[in-house]
Order: C-alpha cells, then structure tokens, then sequence
C-alpha cells in the first residue's frame, strides 16, 4: 500500500493512458494484420481492400459531399422511424401500464402482433406502401415500438408499491404523483427500452435501405456493390457501425442524465 | 451565510402559525374497530381512547394485528366495522392541511419510502404547497431539526439507514402533524443509532406536543418512549400499562427494568 502510494504520482496518468487505450488495442492490431497481409496479396481486395484503400474511398466520399447526402438521408429516415415508433410505444406502454383497462383491452392484441418479426412484413409493406419512404418509416416504426412499449408497461407496473402509498398518504394524486412519483420510477425501464430501440432503428434500417432506395448509406453500399467497388461498400459498414455506437453513446448519455440518483449510473 | 430580514420575517411567521395549531396534539378514539382479511380476523372489536398528547406505544408479536391497527387510524386500510374519530372528526387519510377541520395526521412507515430521484430537501417539502418559497423554508428549519441541515442536496442513496429514517420524521414533522403514526421506524437501524433516534424523537414530541402513536417489537424502546404501553394479542387488547416513570428514562434503573419484564412476560405469556 505505502509503495504504490509513494509511486503513484507519476504511475498514475501513465496508468490511466493505458486504461483508455487497452480497449482500442485489439482492434488496432487486427487493422494492421489486415493491412499487412491486403499488402502483401494474401487477402484478395476483391474479398477485403486494404484499410489504406477504405480511407481513401471515405475521404474521397466526403470530399465530394456524396457521404453527407447518404448520411443525412439515413439519419433523417432512423430519426423519424424511432420517433413515431418509440414515441407510439411510450404512449400505450403508458396508457396501459397506468390503466387495467386499457392494458385488458389492448395489451394481448399487442402481444400477439408483437410475435411478428417486422421483416417478415416486408412483401406486405411493399405491396401497401410501395417501395417509398412511407415502407420504410412504417418497418422501422414498427421494429421499434416493441421494446419501448414492453419495457414502459413494465416499468409503470414495476414503481414500488410503498413509494406510491407514501405519496398518497403526503396528499400527492392525480398528475403531481404520475410526475413525481410513477414516472421517475418508471424511467430505468423506459430508458432500457430507449436503448434497445435504438440499437434495432440501426438493423432495420440497413434492411429497408437495401430493398430500394434512391438515397441513403444502405443505397450507396448496394450500389457500390453493383461496380465490385468493395472499399466502399466497407464505408458504408463502417458507418452504420459508427452510427450504432453514437445512439448507444447518447442513450447512455441519457441513462447518466436522467438517473443521476441512482447509484448504479454515477 | 446572509440573512434576508424578510426571509427571516417569514419563517419566524411561519413558525408562529405552527405553533398557533399544533401545540396540541388531538384526540384519537377507537369503538369496536373490526378488520378481516379473507376469513380472519386481525382486528377483534378494539376500543381505544388516547388523550391529546400522549405517547401511547403498540406492542405484540409479529402478525398481531398492530400494524394493521396502525394503518387503519392512518386511513391506509379501511376498518370493516366499527367506529375511528381522530379529533372532532372522522378519520383521515392524512391529506388534510391541519388548518381547517381535518386534523393533521402523519405516518412514519418502517422504510423510510423516500423518493430516490428526489434531494433529501425535495423529499421533506413534499406534499408541501410549492411555489413560493415559504414551503422550502419549512422543509429546510425541519431538516435542521433532525439534525440534517448541511444534507439537503444529497441523494437519499448516499444517507445511511439512521438518517434516512431521521429524512422521512422531518418529512412527516414538516406538516406540524397533530397525530404521528410511527410503525417500527426504528426495527431496521443498529442499537446505537436507535438509541439516537428514541432521543430524537422524545425531545421533538416534548417540544411540539403532538399526540404519538409507536408501533414496536422493541419492549424496551415502548418503556423508553411511552407514556402507555398497549400489548396486542390476536386483534384483541391485551394490556393496557401505565408508564410513569420520569423523563428522560435511564435503562439502567430497576424501576425501568421491572416494567420492561412486566410487559415482555406478558408479550411471551401466549
């Protein structure tokens, strides 16, 4: 104890370097194997480009404002999509989590289409909705209402009894205890279910690009496909990689904002 | 820390106002009060008359019913016979502001059921009429006397056990209640914060005289605290014992001990 702390004050940001970058240092790794053997034609670019090649080709693709167009295309698309389907789920997750009626009404019918995969709608979608954007919005808001709706419900259900009693018993009723009490007790749930959506909008959204579309990153990477231009298509699955990881990030941003008292998230 | 002669007007109001009402606790009577859950009876035709300002203690063996009797005065369980006046009134739910007819009544549960995303000062001042500034007083001076003035902005996940609970009686007191129900607030804390506890509580009652309720598994904390000791036993009341001894009460001494061995002979008797 009394030598590491005598050899902290030095050791100590050396140490925490080493922390930050021990995650990244698989990764690195595996880039420059990757490179090394692109390099040295063991690996085929027809199969993988060199990592070189790929950052020229994203480089290139920002550069011509081409990736901008995609991205903000996509972007527009998931935003839209976890909007009118997280905002659906929260709703009837509310609704029916605050009301024996409403869930006795509604909530088997939901449990019953939830059973559906949302992809497997697809031949449907196409035939109702063609092959526009209104198709897409309606996959994706349907992929992602489900877990919002699952984990608001349980997260309603779930508020401590006796936290509710008390609350009664200071006079709180009405929409003073929903906001109060119900809600803030409801929310580690309701944020589960924020990040589960946000890590599906990602995955149905690279499917509902690549059935048809005119624009957007599922677009550009079939495209490329069509010209063999492999870099490319490796852009584009870096990005929704990158893309994944920044709704992860800003859930658990949120998750950190949100519920600050909870010891767990401190 | 500055001191605004307004502010300072206020409380002093404030504090005049609560005194106007609250010096004196209220009435409680119970006639022939019945509970059943399902087929069984917990609460067997109780009557009870405690006087304004006494510091009556509810003990018995676990599953008795004097939880049960607790959360029926409290207006949390709704009697299935029989008669509940808290003061010139009926019973009450707690909701009620003090002012007017509905007397004041607060509950302690054995949790200290604070509101976890709620500040320790959030916490006392609710239920209180936000909004202008003179509730967060309220809830500050009440946190002060519970000793917890310099935690008002902290977590409730931070507190300890002891100070949780001490949160939830400033949460209560902050009403001025003129009955407080207490059920077992203490059974979870270790020996030597009770010990503070049972003070805190003793001396704030003395000071603001309401009327007080305990329930306890603790003989010796009832002998402690009260000014009457009801034993329970299977819905029924099995004793009612005077305490007489002077405050504050020493444990030690062999008037203390013999009653404290009276009533658990009593409690193991069954």
């Amino acid at each position: 104890m009394a030598d590491a702390a005598r050899v902290s004050p030095t050791a100590r940001p050396l140490a925490r370097l080493s922390a930050a970058l021990a995650p990244w240092a698989l990764p690195i790794l595996l880039i420059v194997m990757w490179q090394a053997a692109a390099h040295t034609g063991l690996l085929s670019s027809r199969i993988l480009p060199e990592p070189w090649a790929v950052a020229t080709a994203f480089w290139n693709l920002a550069a011509s404002g081409e990736l901008w167009t995609h991205l903000k295309v996509s972007l527009w698309r998931a935003l839209a999509g976890f909007a009118v389907g997280a905002g659906l789920g929260l709703l009837l997750g509310l609704l029916n989590g605050s009301s024996r009626r409403a869930a006795t009404l509604l909530d088997t019918t939901l449990q019953m289409i939830r059973n559906i995969p949302a992809l497997a709608l697809i031949p449907l979608v196409i035939l109702w909705f063609g092959i526009d954007e209104a198709a897409k919005l309606f996959l994706l808001s349907v992929g992602v209402f489900f877990p919002m709706y699952l984990n608001t419900f349980h997260g309603i259900r779930s508020v401590d009894a006796g936290l509710i009693e008390m609350a009664r018993s200071y006079g709180l009723s009405g929409w003073a205890l929903y906001r109060d009490v119900i809600l803030p007790g409801a929310l580690p749930s309701i944020l589960v279910g924020v990040r589960f959506s946000l890590g599906l909008v990602w995955v149905l959204l690279i499917v509902a690009e690549t059935i048809s579309a005119q624009a957007g990153i599922g677009y550009m990477t079939m495209n490329a496909r069509e010209f063999l231009q492999t870099d490319v298509v490796l852009v584009g699955v870096l990005l929704y990689a990158l893309l994944g990881k920044a709704a992860d990030w800003s859930a658990r941003g949120l998750e950190r904002h949100f519920l600050r008292w909870n010891s767990a998230y401190q | 820390m500055q001191i605004n002669p307004v502010e300072e007007k206020q409380v002093s109001q404030a504090a005049d106002q609560a005194l106007s009402h609250v010096r004196h606790g209220v009435h409680l009577s119970l006639r022939g009060l019945n509970k059943r859950y399902g087929g069984r009876t917990v609460l067997d035709a109780i009557d009870l008359d405690i006087a304004p300002g006494q510091f009556v203690a509810v003990v018995g063996r676990s599953g008795c019913g004097k939880s049960t009797l607790l959360r029926a005065i409290a207006g949390l369980e709704q009697p299935d016979g029989g008669q509940l006046r808290i003061g010139d009134g009926s019973g009450s739910s707690g909701g009620g502001n003090g002012s007017g007819g509905t007397p004041e009544v607060r509950m302690m549960f054995q949790d200290a059921r604070l509101l976890p995303w709620k500040t320790v000062l959030q916490n006392v001042a609710l239920g209180l009429a936000d909004g202008d500034g003179v509730g967060e007083k309220r809830a500050r001076a009440a946190l002060a006397s519970v000793g917890l003035a310099e935690r008002a902005g902290d977590w409730p996940a931070v507190l300890s056990g002891g100070q949780r609970q001490r949160v939830a009686l400033a949460r209560a007191l902050v009403h001025e209640p003129q009955l407080l129900l207490l059920d077992e607030p203490l059974g979870a804390l270790d020996a030597l914060t009770r010990i503070e506890m049972q003070q805190l509580i003793e001396s704030l009652w003395t000071r603001r005289g309401f009327t007080a309720v305990l329930v306890t598994h603790d003989v010796q904390e009832a002998v402690m605290l009260a000014d009457r000791i009801l034993l329970i036993q299977e819905g029924r009341l099995a004793l009612d014992q005077k305490v007489a001894l002077v405050r504050p009460r020493a444990r030690g001494s062999a008037h203390f001990g013999s009653l404290e061995q009276k009533v658990l002979d009593k409690v193991l008797e069954i």
